[in-house]
C-alpha cells in the first residue's frame, strides 16, 4: 500500500544562539490505512516529530510529504487547506472550543472547509456522535462535559472532514482507565470502518500494543520500529 | 466570512459583561459627540442668529460715495428673480436728520423702506414693544431708547429737521427696541416716500439690503451678484465686514473638532487595548482554529468583525446616551425664563456621520488585534498546552 506519509532526513534545532537539537535525521515512512503508535520518555521529540507531520512546526531540514505532496514549499494558506482537508488532530488537551456546543466544535472543522454546515456534514456530525455515544449531550457547551465526553468530541472533530490522516498526541494522557479503554477501542474501530490512517503518541505500553506498529523515539532519533507481533512479545513473556 | 462572523458572534456573546463594557465604553464616547456636536452648532446658531439673523448680510450701494441707486425698484427685482439665492430683498433710503421735540433735536438716522422686506430682515414686528408694524404715510417708529430720552410715546406727533433746515411733521406710531442701544437711540423707520419727500430727494435709495439664503455663502453670492449689478453699484457682504465673528466662529469650530478627535481617540484606544486582550484570551481558541485549517485572513477577520459589531453596538447606544443627555439638558438647564439655556442642534446628518465614524473606527481598532491574530502560531497554543 501506498506511503500517506514520508519524511526524509528531518532535523529540527530549536533556538538560534543555544541550540538544541529535538530531531535528528529522522526518516519515516507511515502506510496508507495503519495504526501505527509512537512512544518514547518525555522530551524525546515525538510531539516536535507529529507536529511537523501535521504541519503546525516546519523542520530545520529535511521534507515531509503528505499524500504524496511536498509540504515544504507550500503557503501558510495551502498549509491550512491541507491540514483542514487531510489531517484529523487529537491533543492530549480535548481543546474544544469553550464557546460552543459539542456538535457545534465537532462541525468546525466542515465549516471552516465550506463556509458553512452542509446537510452532508450534519449528517456525518450526527453518525460521528453516535459512534462516540454521544449523542444526549451534543448540545451541550464544550466546558460541561465530562472529560471522557470531550476527548471523544474532540475525535470526533478530527474525523468530520473525512481524513486520510488522524494525528493523536496522548489522546487519553487526561482519562481515567476505563475511558482510555473506551476511546482505544474506537479508534480502532474508525481506522477500520473508515479505513483512516493513524499515528498515535502514548506513554502506555498497553495501548500502544493495540498498534499495527510500534515506533520509539529516543534522544530525537528512530530507535525503535517494530511491527505490532514482535512488540507484544515481551510484553506477553514477562505476563 | 460567514464562519469568522459565526465566531466572531459567539465570542461576543459567550463574555457578555466585557462586550457590554466595551460598547459601553463606545457609547460613552459616541454620547459625547453627539452632546458636544449638538452644544456648539446649538451655540454657532444662536450666535450666528443674534449676530447676523436680524441684519443685512448683503448691502448694494453706489460705488461713488453719497451717490445713490437711481433704478432701485428694477434693480432689486433682477436681483431676486437672478437666482442667486438671496432673500428679503429691500430698498432703503438713508438720511441722518434731527428729531425735534419741544427745544430739543436729537440726532438720528432716518431709514426710508420700499419693502414689507424689511420687516423680514429686521425682525421690527417681534421688535415691537407697542403699535403696528411699519410705519405708513407720514408715520415713524421710533427706538425705545430714544422714545424713552424724548420722552415720547406711541401715536406723538414729532417733527423731522433735515440738515438744510426744512421740517415736516409725522405722527410715531410704534416704539421698537432692537436689543441693541446705538439702534434704539438713532433708528427713526418710515415709509421710503416720507424720506424722499423730507430731504428732497428723487424717486431713489442708498442702499438695497437682503439676505442670503445661506449666510454662509455670502461672500459667493457677492462675487457672483458683483458680476451682473450695473457698473456704477457694488455689493458688501456680512463676511468680508465681521473678521471677528467669523474667526470667533472658526475657532469654535475648530475647538469643537478637536474635542471630538480627541474623543474619537481614546474611543479608538479602548477598543484597540480591550480587543488587544482578547486575542490573549482568546489565543487557545486561535490555535485550534489554525490546527483545523482556519486560514490566516479568516483569523483576523474574526476580530475585525468583532470590532464592527461592537461598533455598531456603541453607536447605537451611545446616539440613544447622546440624545438623551441632549434632550435633558435643554429640559433642565433652564434660563430663568424657562428658555435652554443654550437651544441645542440636533443635526440628523452629524449624528449619521458620529455613528459612522464610531463603527469605523471601532473597525479600524480590531485591525491591531486582527493582525496578532493572524500572527498566532498554533504552535504556541498547543505546546504550552
Amino acid at each position: 500500500m501506498d506511503n500517506v506519509i514520508s519524511l526524509k532526513g528531518i532535523n529540527k534545532i530549536y533556538g538560534s544562539e543555544i541550540k538544541t537539537q529535538v530531531l535528528t535525521d529522522v526518516n519515516l515512512d507511515i502506510q496508507d490505512q495503519s495504526f501505527t503508535s509512537i512512544i518514547g520518555a518525555s522530551g524525546s521529540g515525538k510531539s516536535t516529530l507529529l507536529n511537523i507531520i501535521g504541519t503546525l512546526d516546519r523542520p530545520t531540514s529535511g521534507s515531509v510529504a503528505i499524500n504524496g505532496t511536498q509540504t515544504t514549499r507550500m503557503t501558510k494558506s495551502a498549509l491550512a487547506r491541507l491540514r483542514n482537508e487531510t489531517i484529523g488532530f487529537v491533543f492530549q488537551f480535548h481543546y474544544l472550543l469553550p464557546e460552543f456546543t459539542a456538535l457545534e466544535n465537532v462541525l468546525m472543522p466542515a465549516r471552516i472547509r465550506d463556509g458553512r454546515v452542509t446537510a452532508e456534514a450534519m449528517g456525518r456530525a450526527g453518525e460521528l456522535m453516535r459512534l462516540m455515544g454521544l449523542e444526549r449531550v451534543q448540545n451541550n457547551n464544550a466546558a460541561k462535559m465530562s472529560g471522557g465526553q470531550q476527548q471523544r468530541t474532540s475525535i470526533a472533530r478530527a474525523l468530520i472532514n473525512n481524513p486520510r490522516i488522524v494525528l493523536a498526541d496522548e489522546p487519553t494522557g487526561n482519562l481515567d482507565s476505563d475511558s482510555t479503554e473506551v476511546v482505544y477501542d474506537i479508534l480502532r474501530d474508525i481506522n477500520e470502518r473508515f479505513k483512516t490512517t493513524f499515528l498515535i503518541i502514548t506513554h502506555d505500553r498497553r495501548i500502544a500494543q493495540k498498534a499495527d506498529r510500534i515506533i520509539e523515539i529516543k534522544d530525537g532519533r528512530i530507535f525503535l520500529d517494530l511491527p505490532n507481533q514482535l512488540a507484544k512479545g515481551p510484553e506477553e513473556q514477562s505476563a | 466570512m460567514k464562519t469568522a462572523f459565526k465566531i466572531a458572534w459567539r465570542f461576543l456573546t459567550a463574555s457578555k459583561g466585557q462586550s457590554l463594557l466595551i460598547a459601553i465604553g463606545i457609547a460613552v464616547g459616541v454620547s459625547v459627540q453627539v452632546f458636544i456636536g449638538s452644544l456648539i452648532s446649538g451655540l454657532q446658531v444662536e450666535l450666528v442668529d443674534s449676530a447676523i439673523g436680524r441684519n443685512t448680510q448683503l448691502t448694494v450701494t453706489a460705488r461713488d460715495r453719497g451717490d445713490f441707486v437711481e433704478d432701485y425698484q428694477s434693480v432689486a427685482a433682477s436681483l431676486e428673480g437672478a437666482g442667486l439665492g438671496v432673500k428679503l430683498v429691500s430698498p432703503v433710503l438713508d438720511a441722518s436728520g434731527f428729531l425735534r421735540v419741544g427745544q430739543d433735536d436729537y440726532p438720528i438716522l432716518l431709514r426710508g423702506f420700499a419693502s414689507r422686506n424689511a420687516d423680514g430682515i429686521y425682525r421690527l414686528t417681534e421688535a415691537l414693544v407697542s403699535g403696528g408694524a411699519l410705519p405708513g404715510e407720514g408715520q415713524v417708529v421710533l427706538g425705545l431708547n430714544l422714545a424713552q430720552e424724548a420722552g415720547i410715546s406711541e401715536m406723538d406727533t414729532v417733527t423731522l429737521a433735515t440738515p438744510r433746515g426744512s421740517t415736516r411733521d409725522v405722527s410715531v406710531s410704534g416704539i421698537y427696541d432692537l436689543k441693541t442701544a446705538a439702534l434704539n437711540s438713532r433708528w427713526v423707520l418710515a415709509d421710503i416716500a416720507l424720506v424722499q419727500a423730507a430731504f428732497g430727494y428723487g424717486d431713489v435709495a442708498s442702499a438695497i439690503e437682503m439676505q442670503a439664503e445661506d449666510p454662509f455663502l455670502a461672500d459667493e453670492i457677492a462675487l457672483k451678484m458683483g458680476g451682473i449689478l450695473p457698473e456704477n453699484l457694488k455689493v458688501d457682504n456680512w463676511k468680508a465686514q465681521n473678521e471677528q465673528l467669523l474667526s470667533g466662529l472658526n475657532g469654535q469650530s475648530v475647538s469643537s473638532l478637536m474635542i471630538q478627535v480627541f474623543v474619537l481617540v481614546s474611543v479608538v484606544l479602548a477598543i484597540a487595548s480591550v480587543l488587544a486582550i482578547s486575542v490573549m484570551q482568546k489565543s487557545k481558541q486561535l490555535g485550534i482554529l489554525k490546527a483545523m485549517g482556519i486560514r490566516d485572513g479568516a483569523a483576523s477577520l474574526i476580530f475585525l468583525v468583532e470590532g464592527f459589531l461592537l461598533g455598531i453596538a456603541g453607536a447605537i447606544l451611545g446616539v440613544a446616551l447622546g440624545l438623551g443627555l441632549t434632550y435633558a439638558f435643554t429640559r433642565f438647564a433652564l434660563n430663568p425664563d424657562g428658555t435652554p439655556v443654550i437651544a441645542l442642534l440636533v443635526d440628523p446628518q452629524f449624528i449619521i456621520i458620529s455613528a459612522l465614524v464610531a463603527v469605523a473606527s471601532a473597525t479600524l481598532a480590531s485591525l491591531i488585534p486582527a493582525r496578532r491574530s493572524a500572527r498566532l502560531d498554533p504552535m504556541e497554543v498547543i505546546k504550552n498546552g
